[in-house]
């Protein structure tokens, strides 16, 4: 159960702006902004949500499996998903993707401002009640 | 998360309300074998794959809930350790047939404080015994709703979720 920050948006603008750009302008790696950041401290949430938010023009460089992880992850998905839809063991997702998360490729999005598994609060259980009514 | 014993259809309670077909991950535990000072028997381990079945459901742009259906066997409690930290709460799917099959559930949740709710899942269309009955039986108090359910209906499992969220919001608020 994790929400995403608004700044999801920002990777979708920087990814589509990769492809207007034709690679004729060049960007700012989203690595580069993010740089330095280090392995998180806490272990992931199995809930944890990863976008992709590096460089398509990087991913050559990367291990295969980290290559893999950062192509599913251009559409939002929980460490979960990383390791059933790419058959890797949930302990070898969560240790690839912090790698990832590392090196800047990865943008992680778990409540709790990075403590794993924080327990949701008031407002994040209001929405996800007025969500589950909606449906 | 979704809990209860072997077949009480925790799975299916997750295929009829997650967007996408359940999905399957997999933790492996690793634990060395009783030999372990014996430096030739250090390749020695047991590894143990416990497997978990997932659903997903977007409620807003932003904000998507899992669903957990939690392994029944209460060897594979490190799995819901893991789980229940960032966890809403859970719904107890119980087969009244089978009432025993979710002490396990009801009394690892008890422990944790986690919020839970008891979904008496009727197998073709039954449902033996009343919420009261099933109370008393758990010896489960007043303020754990308990209701009855249809697993393989999806606004059965959702209304079980809302059931589950407000009872959490609940307990947040006291
Ligand atoms: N008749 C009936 N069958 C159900 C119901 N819920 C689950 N089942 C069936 O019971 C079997 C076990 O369910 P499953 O979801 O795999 O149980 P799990 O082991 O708890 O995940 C499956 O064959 C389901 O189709 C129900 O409400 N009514
Ligand atoms: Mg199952």
């Amino acid at each position: 159960m994790t929400p995403p920050p608004a700044s999801h948006d920002s990777y979708g603008a920087l990814h589509d702006a990769h492809y207007d750009s034709e690679g004729d302008q060049p960007l700012v790696r989203p690595y580069a902004m993010t740089g330095g950041r280090t392995r998180p401290r806490y272990q992931l949430a199995i809930e944890a949500l990863v976008s992709t938010t590096a460089d398509p023009a990087h991913l050559a460089t990367l291990l295969p499996e980290h290559q893999r992880i950062c192509h599913l992850c251009r559409e939002v998905k929980s460490v979960a998903e990383v390791s059933a839809l790419l058959q890797m063991p949930l302990g070898v997702a969560r240790i690839l993707v912090a790698d990832l998360a590392e090196a800047g490729m990865v943008a992680i999005h778990q409540p709790g401002n990075g403590e794993a598994g924080g327990t949701p609060d008031v407002t994040l259980l209001e929405r996800v009640l007025s969500g589950l009514r909606k449906l | 998360m979704v809990a209860g014993g072997f077949g009480v259809g925790k799975t299916t309670f997750v295929g009829a309300v997650s967007e996408i077909n359940p999905l399957r991950t997999e933790a492996v535990m690793t634990s060395a074998s009783a030999g372990i000072d014996d430096l030739t028997h250090t390749g020695d381990k047991t590894t143990t794959t416990v497997a978990m079945d997932f659903g997903r459901i977007t409620l807003d742009q932003d904000l998507i809930l899992y669903l957990f259906g939690t392994p029944g066997q209460d060897r594979f409690w490190f799995m819901w350790d893991d789980l229940v930290r960032g966890a809403i709460g859970a719904v107890v799917l119980v087969d009244t047939r089978r009432l025993a099959d979710c002490f396990p559930a009801v009394d690892y949740f008890e422990n944790s404080g986690l919020p839970f709710v008891i979904a008496l899942n009727g197998f073709d269309g039954h449902q033996p015994y009343t919420p009261d009955e099933v109370r008393e039986a758990l010896q489960i108090g007043p303020d754990t709703p308990i209701i009855t359910t249809d697993a393989r209906h999806r606004g059965d499992a959702k209304s079980a979720l809302i059931t589950l969220v407000e009872h959490a919001l609940m307990a947040r608020l006291k």
